[in-house]
């Protein structure tokens, strides 16, 4: 018996859905959602899957602490709304917050949770810690999972247990961990943080390695751009280190020597 | 059972623009006066530009009934913090408020893009700009409305100042004076109004600064060119 699979035409791809007897003979054809608005729903589901939160955020602990680090891109869709948006919040003294997804989400939960972190100060007369602060933060935004609101956030800090790092989204999830970073620049960034990382870098190379991680992200990365900034957060408190405007990072690392045909125009075209 | 979608919408966008820009001691805050919907004009002649406080003027544009709302909920606020503190708001105070008032409202929004211009405590220019939801920053100029997709690449292209997240830390506000920031707006809006629909009629530009407040207005084209050379004609305005 000749083998035929090859030359059968493509099979239609509108099912009606009905169960029609000898259907175990019929072409194979994708499952399609019984919609009378095919491309509307088509357009939702894309809205669903699309990859949120256009940032390039990234935190790490090692031996003197936490960095954390993040570019300053806002988009609206295609549009860039700003360039120096701060998405390295301060929460308080000695604790950072990262913004990625909704920008209004994240600017208000982070003012939010900083309010929260003060009264603890003054209800229990010592500072909250970071697995404390995140918890809040998890929970309130576990209250209003599914409404809508997008956030993706990390809380850096120092606090009686050493350095602290945690993960917390607007899903409800909440993740502790030594290497983090979020945003639709964040595998960029992994590639370079991941392959550069040790435990036992100085200050200065973590936070190169930081700047670096987010200029390679919005290198690659339409969404994130601006300014990468760098903070390090250790025993005495915060500090901002850097602040580079990522066009200007561009030029830094990849240096612009004249090459030898341009070298002998310039001398050709005489004093 | 597919979804069902509402056959009623209760927003509606009024179009319009709205510009701000900052000087070393003066601010300015301008918008167009056209309320249209859809390829209607409703009026020609509409302020969208709303004196909260002493020192803090807020230009707001989107749908105007969310606007007219917010403005008055800001107005009451800004009444109970006098009668409280005995004081005017500040304009950074005021930015906040604004940030906390429509995130209130963040699962059924203001539909209002607002620009927040004043003079901080130092007397110093300052602008806010923000989303509708409430996510604000402070910046050295800023547009936002139907024509900030125009405007903004022109406003970067002469007022670009280095951005406050550098370190170490530059200055964010305009170098220009205040005669060039007000001639640089009409330009700005003169412009705006060539291209897009919604926005034209008249802008509304007011100068804050350490003598008060001024308001002035300048006439834009109404219309395509045939049209106001016939309106000139006959004397239609």
């Amino acid at each position: 018996m000749l083998d035929t699979t090859a030359l059968e035409s493509f099979p239609s791809l509108i099912s009606h859905g009905i169960n029609v007897a000898g259907e175990i003979s019929a072409p194979p054809s994708f499952q399609l959602p019984n919609s009378n608005d095919f491309d509307g729903f088509v357009k939702e589901t894309i809205q669903m899957v699309k990859p949120a939160k256009g940032t390039t955020t990234l935190a790490f602990i090692f031996k003197e602490g936490v960095m954390v680090a993040a570019d300053s891109r806002a988009s609206m869709g295609g549009y860039i709304s700003s360039q120096s948006v701060k998405k390295i919040i301060e929460i308080n003294p000695y604790m950072l917050g990262t913004m990625a997804g909704g920008a209004a989400d994240c600017q208000f939960w982070h003012r939010n949770l900083g309010i929260k972190c003060r009264l603890h100060e003054l209800a229990n007369k010592r500072r909250i810690s970071v697995t404390g602060a995140s918890k809040l933060l998890a929970n309130i935004l576990y209250s209003y999972r599914g409404m809508g609101s997008s956030v993706g956030t990390m809380i850096a800090g120092w606090d009686e247990t050493g350095p602290g790092l945690y993960y917390v989204d607007s899903e409800g999830g909440r993740l502790k961990g030594n290497r983090f970073s979020v945003g639709s620049g964040s595998p960029y960034a992994y590639g370079v943080l991941d392959s550069g990382y040790k435990y036992d870098m100085s200050v200065e190379e973590a936070s190169e390695l930081a700047r670096r991680a987010i200029y390679h992200a919005t290198f690659r990365d339409g969404a994130s751009g601006g300014v990468a900034s760098v903070y390090y957060v250790g025993p005495t408190g915060r500090k901002k280190l850097s602040g580079d405007d990522v066009g200007e990072l561009h030029y830094h690392y990849n240096p612009v020597t004249p090459s030898t045909v341009e070298q002998e125009m310039v001398e050709a075209a005489g004093p | 059972m597919t979804k069902q979608h509402a056959n009623w919408s209760p927003y509606d966008n009024n179009g319009g623009s709205c510009v701000a820009i900052a000087g070393s001691d003066y601010c300015v805050i301008a918008a167009d006066t056209r309320m249209s919907t859809g390829y209607n004009i409703l009026t020609r002649d509409y302020s969208k530009i709303s004196h909260l406080a002493e020192k803090c003027v807020m230009a707001s544009s989107g749908f105007q009934a969310d606007v007219k709302a917010l403005q008055k909920v800001l107005s009451a606020r800004h009444l109970t913090y006098q009668h409280q503190h005995n004081k005017q708001m500040s304009c950074p105070a005021m930015a906040q408020l604004l940030s906390n008032t429509l995130y209130y409202k963040r699962f059924f929004p203001y539909y209002s893009f607002n620009v927040l211009g004043g003079l901080d405590s130092e007397g110093k220019g300052c602008v806010f700009t923000y989303d509708a939801v409430g996510s604000y920053e402070r910046v050295g100029y800023s547009s936002q409305g139907s024509g900030s997709t125009l405007i903004m690449p022109f406003l970067d292209n002469q007022l670009k100042s280095p951005s406050p997240l550098l370190l170490p830390a530059q200055d964010a506000v305009t170098p220009l004076s205040e005669a060039e920031a007000v001639d640089l707006v009409k330009t700005v809006f003169a412009s705006a109004t060539e291209r897009d629909i919604y926005t034209g009629d008249k802008v509304e530009i007011v100068i804050l600064n350490a003598g008060g407040i001024h308001r002035e207005f300048m006439d834009l084209r109404k219309t395509d060119a045939f049209t106001e050379e016939c309106m000139f004609m006959i004397d239609l305005f």
